[in-house]
């Protein structure tokens, strides 16, 4: 009896065990054919209608319905706008990575809340940074604008291109710091002269990340960026981006 | 090595301590940014505070901007509902793909599909907000409704929250996976040892170490959904109205305040009360982060930035 008893548990682990196994192995897939259903998605329908005169030209009037013309405004608005944040918000989060990663001493109280503060920053919706970029708007007089656009782009971009830094700024083993330190060079010197050039690599890995979230995001750009059809010639003129183009074409078509 | 303070100090010391003076500067600034914005936030929203109280604003169910009536009910109900449909479609999802990728999957297979996890944390929310448009509403509209007897446009709550959970899997399966590798693997051979078999080990003995870890993931996930705007508005109906189904439309509050860029300064107090949104958002936000980041800075964890 006590032999049938184990053997029928025994049985029950197996099926349990082999149920969650294809469930997991179902869920996995399900999450690759979602990725794929979405990307399919996008080239079937997008791809026939990719023309020379789409990338080349900005839109003449009457684009959207089906006229001539391309949105060349939207892809350097895109390029224009997602640049002058990047190089922004790296003005700041290469500094700030510097210093508490070579002045700072190590765990001090200040260390630990600013890194906090930029792992919550990362999490703010990029919405409410629309939302206090507009109220920045307000505060200074400014139109809705590429300069605008570009501060708010930049305040979104910040917690991600600092923390992601910060990670690889942190592996520099420390005897680099030591021998640099030996040498007789300052911590200025130390930072700028031998963490820079170290990290450079991570550095720039950093600085895609960050355009790359910056470049796709929309929501931030609706109250900050305006809408136009041209090219933007200085920085206090309005500018398209290509998110907020298929946003808005999209949202007009349907109701 | 700074320590011989000379009365004139060369250049290169000057260039030292003068650089640390900014630096500083520069980190106390930039840690002070959080709490800018939830001012800046506040400082807009007092006019329609002054207005009406705070639970009265958030619990009375008119929304009437011309009439200076504001409130938010249907929004936070859209908002809960989109982002609860989110939650209850990606969470087993994520719960079962990270432990077969951390307990069951070979090393190989793992890294090759972690590369396609981070191109789904990578794709712009406009491109989902597309897909949502092209397959889930029609799909809804055509097939899911008229299974449950249902007549529905598509554009509901339901679409929100599967175009949602997409979007939330990648950043909660990429935490969970991390959490999970924290696990000592002693306690793993341990619990093979005494005869448990692979799916008993994880669920008594891995699922409990990394329980907290999980549970943090998924509010990261949860804040996350909280916050989409572009995806959830291109598909989930926008009527403001409490929905009563997953098949009624909603109104999250992130699309109100993406909605309505362009009437907000005509009407008094508009702009006011759709700051007050994003200031609802900042706070449910900055809380279910602040929480979850304290559970996690226990475990040890890095790489968990995501693009």
């Amino acid at each position: 009896m006590v032999q049938g008893g184990v053997i029928i548990t025994m049985h029950k682990h197996a099926i349990e065990e082999n149920v969650f196994r294809v469930l997991m192995i179902a869920s996995t897939l399900l999450i690759l054919s979602v990725l794929l259903l979405i990307l399919g998605t996008i080239v079937i329908k997008g791809l026939p209608y990719l023309s020379w005169s789409m990338i080349t030209q900005a839109p003449k009037s009457g684009y959207y319905l089906g006229k001539d013309g391309g949105i060349l405004n939207s892809i350097l608005g895109s390029l224009y706008l997602t640049g002058g944040a990047t190089i922004m918000a790296l003005m700041v989060s290469l500094p700030v990575t510097l210093y508490l990663n070579v002045y700072a001493k190590k765990k001090s109280r200040l260390v630990y809340m600013t890194r906090f503060a930029f792992d919550v920053m990362w999490g703010i919706p990029s919405i409410v940074y629309g939302a206090f970029g507009f109220t920045l708007m307000l505060f200074f007089g400014l139109k809705a604008s590429l300069l605008a656009g570009m501060i708010t782009v930049a305040f979104l971009i910040l917690p991600v291109m600092t923390r992601s830094m910060d990670e690889v700024i942190r592996m520099v083993p420390p005897p680099l710091l030591e021998a640099s330190y030996a040498l007789g060079a300052t911590r200025f010197e130390t930072a700028f002269k031998v963490v820079v050039r170290q990290v450079m690599p991570g550095i720039s890995t950093a600085v895609l990340i960050a355009f790359g979230r910056g470049i796709g995001d929309a929501a931030s750009l609706i109250f900050t960026a305006g809408f136009t059809d041209s090219i933007p010639t200085s920085l206090l003129q309005p500018v398209a981006t290509l998110p907020l183009t298929i946003f808005f074409q999209l949202t007009f078509d349907h109701p | 090595m700074i320590k011989n303070r000379t009365p004139f100090p060369g250049r290169r010391l000057f260039a030292d301590r003068f650089s640390e003076k900014i630096l500083h500067g520069v980190v106390i600034v930039s840690g002070l940014i959080l709490i800018l914005i939830t001012f800046a936030l506040y400082y807009r929203s007092r006019p329609v505070l002054a207005l009406q109280s705070f639970p009265s604003l958030l619990l009375s169910q008119g929304w009437h901007p011309s009439r200076g009536e504001f409130g938010f009910l249907p929004f936070i109900a859209g908002t809960l509902w989109v982002t609860g449909v989110a939650m209850v479609i990606a969470m087993p999802i994520c719960l079962l793909t990270s432990i077969y990728l951390v307990e069951y999957s070979s090393k190989t297979l793992r890294e090759w599909i972690n590369p396609f996890i981070d191109i789904l944390a990578g794709i712009p929310s406009v491109v989902y907000g597309i897909w949502g448009l092209l397959i889930i509403v029609p799909f809804i509209k055509g097939y899911l409704a008229p299974l449950f007897g249902i007549s529905s446009s598509g554009y509901c709550v339901l679409a929100g929250g599967m175009v949602l959970a997409v979007m939330v899997v990648p950043v909660v399966i990429h935490i969970s996976m991390e959490v999970l590798k924290t696990v000592p693997n002693e306690l793993r051979d341990a619990s093979m040892s005494l005869g448990a078999t692979k799916w008993q080990t994880v669920k008594h003995v891995v699922m409990r170490r990394a329980m907290p870890g999980i549970v943090a993931a998924m509010v990261l996930g949860l804040s996350r959904a909280f916050g989409e705007t572009i995806a959830v508005l291109m598909v989930v109906g926008n009527l403001a109205r409490v929905p009563k189904s997953v098949f009624d439309p909603g109104y999250p509050l992130p699309a109100l305040i993406a909605n309505n860029y362009g009437e907000m300064l005509s009407i008094p107090l508009y702009d006011s009360a759709l700051l007050f949104a994003a200031l609802l958002l900042l706070l449910v936000v900055l809380y279910f982060n602040i929480v979850s980041r304290m559970i996690l800075s226990g475990t040890r964890w890095s790489h968990y930035y995501y693009a």
